[in-house]
């Protein structure tokens, strides 16, 4: 009969934090950034159908780095836990603080329990009613919940742009100041070489709109991106509810309509 | 929830459905299983469930070549009561459909608040909208699940509306209480006016109407089924309470504005009044 070798639990862990560490530096970044109007997402992504940003709920959006297959299934159960937990409580009841902390669960759990940790790193972001009152979540992959303000960039190699980034944040960029915050940090190359110029295609960009009724995530496409990225003001952003509150009553749903995309 | 890993259900691949979702983890939440149960345990009248819940009445829809108009008006009745002046029955189901229910108000509710949550579950999960029959075939899944309830005299019957973004059309799709899923050309309408209303509507569309002109027939449709249905409300000039009127075209789902409906329901009782000029009975 063989004896399994000795290892201490200092070292498994160890083991598999690397493990999980390795994995999440050798893709690229995201960014989320906090901005006048709401949140912005901007991931480095040449894929128009395999996304690293998603809505999850009416105010809440989801970033994520690592592996595609670990993420999107996180991602699906956050859109499970979100709709569910809407449909059974009221659409108000869903927040991003639970949302992280099931996420936290799930992943701590993972961690300690099964031989491979995922390989993740996830952003839960819920844009507020207010500047100053938006909530951005950074989840790593054994489990860990930091509460972030402002910006946050995970993924990828960032120890010499996280610096520049934060310092280069300020609560009243507008959008494409934050768009261009963040392209300097993904362009950057880590290694120290000259920057890369990323364009149009090569970027995936969705926000969370403060002002917008019911769903707030919108994803910029095309034009609309190339325009905000050569700095045009955002003449696309769609004017508010085209329907005037439903007024409480009979205690029927007051669900507001959705705006189609503006694209 | 808070503090607990997300349950094994919620990460297994699979439906990108709600409902199906809500069938394998919380069947207590559908509206279907509460039906078959009750069907088995009550042998009531068929009308004592009208008498004990609130119904909505008359829903009407229309196309234009622009898309469609839907309109309901805003009475529900339990029995010979009025249960209501101002519900509201015609609600958006997506960004470019919309759903009006007719019958017992209490399940059609639960039905359209589960229906929007389908739409949009699938969209947010698949990255995608759901055609417009797609849509259509889902609602009729949902009626069908109701069927229990509806041998009780607790039908829902809704009237389904869209724009079909792929046809660049305006579509409508009416349902009965099996889940029989019909698609109506031109007009329709249902509930308990929808007799009257269909008249109307018959009289009154016309081809090439416009966005006005489509939500002037709509509203006349239901100031005829008001006319002569007493479970259908007619426009409130005191309470100011007019039909809900939803315009669905290429660019989504609108609900026109109160002050617009006030507009309109004024000059078709202005156009009714006048033709009673000189009148004695």
């Amino acid at each position: 009969m063989s004896m399994p070798f000795y290892v201490s639990p200092e070292q498994l862990i160890r083991d598999k934090a690397d493990y999980a560490r390795k994995g999440i530096a050798r893709g690229r970044s995201v960014v989320v950034a906090e901005y006048a109007g709401g949140i912005a997402f901007v991931a480095e992504n040449p894929s128009k159908a395999l996304h690293k940003v998603s809505e999850i709920y009416d105010r809440i959006g989801f970033a994520a780095v690592g592996k595609y297959n670990e993420f999107e299934n996180l991602r699906v159960a956050g859109v499970r836990y979100a709709d569910l937990r809407g449909y059974s409580y009221d659409r108000a009841d869903v927040t991003a603080r639970g949302l992280a902390n099931a996420y936290a669960q799930s992943l701590g759990a993972v961690f300690t329990s099964e031989p491979k940790p995922l390989e993740v790193e996830v952003v839960v972001a819920q844009v507020g009613p207010e500047v100053g009152t938006d909530q951005l979540y950074r989840l790593t992959y054994d489990g860990s919940v930091a509460e972030e303000h402002g910006v946050v960039i995970i993924g990828g190699q960032t120890e010499s742009v996280v610096g520049p980034l934060r310092e280069g944040w300020r609560a009243d960029l507008d959008l494409p100041g934050v768009l261009a915050l963040a392209l300097r940090a993904l362009s950057a190359d880590p290694a120290g070489g000259p920057a890369r110029t990323l364009t149009a295609d090569q970027l995936e960009v969705a926000v969370l709109e403060r002002a917008r009724p019911r769903r707030t995530f919108r994803r910029l496409e095309g034009p609309l991106l190339q325009a905000v990225l050569d700095g045009k003001p955002v003449a696309g952003a769609p004017a508010a509810a085209t329907v005037p509150p439903a007024t409480g009553h009979s205690g029927l749903p007051s669900d507001t309509v959705d705006l189609p995309p503006a694209d | 929830m808070t503090g607990a890993p997300l349950p094994a259900a919620f990460t297994t691949p699979g439906s990108s459905s709600f409902t199906d979702f809500l069938g394998a983890h919380a069947p207590e939440l559908l509206p279907g299983r509460r039906a078959a149960a009750a069907a088995q345990s009550t042998q009531h009248d068929q009308r004592a469930g009208e008498q004990l819940a609130p119904h909505g009445t008359t829903i009407v829809a229309l196309t234009f070549p622009g898309g469609v108009v839907m309109a309901g008006d805003r009475r529900a009745t339990a029995g010979a009561m009025i249960a209501s002046r101002d519900i509201e029955k015609v609600f958006p189901a997506d960004a470019w459909s919309c759903v009006g229910i007719a019958g017992s108000a209490g399940l059609a509710v639960e039905l359209v608040r589960l229906f929007q949550v389908e739409l949009e579950h699938y969209e947010k999960i698949e990255g995608a909208l759901l055609s417009l029959d797609g849509k259509a075939n889902r609602l009729a899944t949902m009626v069908r699940g109701n069927l229990g309830l509806a041998m009780q005299g607790l039908a829902v019957v809704p009237l389904f509306a869209g724009y079909d973004l792929a046809r660049g059309t305006g579509r409508i799709f009416s349902y009965d209480v099996t889940g029989g899923r019909y698609e109506e050309h031109e007009h329709h309408a249902v509930g308990s006016g929808s007799l009257f209303a269909r008249g109307s509507l018959k009289k009154l569309w016309r081809q090439g109407l416009d966005t006005d002109g489509a939500v002037r027939v709509a509203i006349e449709a239901l100031y005829d089924a008001a006319d002569d249905d007493s479970a259908t409300g007619g426009p409130d000039v005191v309470r100011r309470i007019w039909p809900v009127v939803a315009v669905v075209t290429a660019e989504g789902y609108v609900r026109v504005s109160e002050d617009e409906l006030g507009g309109v329901a004024a000059a078709v009782i202005a156009d009714r009044t006048a033709e009673q000029e000189g009148r004695r009975r």
